[in-house]
């Protein structure tokens, strides 16, 4: 029985719906993923902003700028392999809890000087 | 530059050409969008084509500037025989290799002549060419990438793409037919012209396409299809433009 769908896509493949949709990925059939970050402007943070299937770097730019760059100015991308990210653990979250109790350790004033900095500037003009 | 009578005929040849060229190509390019061959290029390919629909209409806006009608009954009142587009951007979509090949030799010529138009003595041009040129660049570095990877690729990536550069080029040289007013445009600094943006070109593409691993076909084998500057188009043309006019011509008056 082939799998009939509501998106032409998934129709067009002509899927074997009898068959396990458990199979082997072949070489070239999947490529690996890219994590993606942008910078909306030269010395800021580069934020992450998704994800992109590509099979190397500089085909995972080429996408990245037009999944996430298309809408809203950035200046610079940064892609690295997913598999390069080395994570913790959620089993290790705890070692977050009394973050929110630490407010004296935050730099909010820093990052509002630009706008402190902009209204100044406007009341000296 | 002046804009005396003669000099405002070479003007609006030149954009007429240019904007035709972007509107069908970028229409063309807008078919692979829901079918592309994976998710992220669909976007990358599809977001391109809107690009060269953005440039047409801004192109279509300085000629009604010039005096010409406004840019919807220029893009969507015409028939075929009125339209200054290459042959290359009228073929049908075909395969991707097609689709990648042509935009790759049709993007890289694009780059080149904007970036010769950020000079030119028609100033509002030359404020246009300034503004696409970030667009372009992206368009160069999609197409390059795209036919390194294939070329260097499979057996079979590597055999399609050689077989769509062979059957590209002769089109894609087309790109270059000279103007009537190329003397002007020339002589008036409006741009270089057509001749030194081929030199240009071969010179940009043939160390991508040697690094991909593909030939360019022998030269003995070059003739340039040309024509359609001149409104020799094949019959690809208007089905094209029915299908793009459709519901335009439902109710040509109606406010969108």
């Amino acid at each position: 029985m082939i799998i009939k769908s509501l998106d032409p896509r998934i129709s067009r493949a002509e899927l074997d719906g009898d068959a396990s949709m458990e199979k082997e990925l072949q070489p070239l059939e999947h490529f690996e993923t890219y994590e993606v970050f942008h910078q909306k402007k030269r010395g800021q943070h580069h934020t992450h902003v998704g994800t992109v299937h590509a099979p190397n770097p500089e085909m995972a730019l080429l996408f990245g700028k037009e999944q996430y760059g298309r809408r809203g100015m950035s200046v610079n991308i940064w892609v690295a392999r997913t598999g390069d990210i080395f994570a913790s653990d959620y089993d290790d979250s705890d070692i977050f809890t009394t973050t929110p109790e630490k407010q004296y350790r935050e730099a909010t004033p820093y990052k509002v000087m630009d706008k402190i900095n902009e209204y100044k500037a406007k009341q000296g003009s | 530059m002046n804009m005396n009578e003669q000099n405002t005929l070479a003007v609006k040849e030149l954009l007429y050409k240019m904007a035709d060229d972007l509107l069908i190509l970028g229409h063309r390019n807008s078919e692979w969008t829901g079918i592309g061959p994976m998710l992220e290029e669909d976007i990358s390919f599809s977001s391109m084509a809107q690009d060269k629909l953005g440039q047409a209409l801004a192109l279509y806006q300085l000629l009604n500037n010039l005096g010409e009608a406004d840019p919807d009954t220029v893009a969507f009142t015409r028939n075929d025989l009125q339209f200054h587009n290459s042959e290359l951007v009228e073929y049908p979509i075909g395969e991707y290799d097609f689709s990648l090949m042509r935009h790759f030799l049709f993007d890289n010529a694009e780059l080149l002549r904007y970036t010769m138009l950020m000079d030119s003595s028609y100033e509002p041009l030359a404020k246009l060419a300034r503004k696409f040129r970030g667009e372009l660049k992206y368009h160069k570095f999609h197409g390059d990438t795209f036919v390194m990877q294939l070329g260097k690729g499979t057996e079979e990536s590597k055999s399609r793409m050689q077989s769509s550069l062979d059957f590209c080029w002769n089109l894609a040289l087309g790109v270059f037919e000279p103007s009537p007013y190329e003397d002007t445009l020339i002589k008036e600094g409006v741009w270089q012209g057509e001749e030194a943006l081929k030199a240009q070109w071969m010179e940009a593409i043939a160390p991508v396409i040697e690094a991909a691993g593909l030939t360019i076909p022998d030269e003995n084998t070059w003739k340039p299809v040309y024509g359609g500057r001149g409104g020799k188009h094949t019959e690809n043309l208007q089905p094209l433009l029915d299908e793009m006019t459709e519901v335009f011509r439902v109710d040509p008056g109606a406010e969108w």
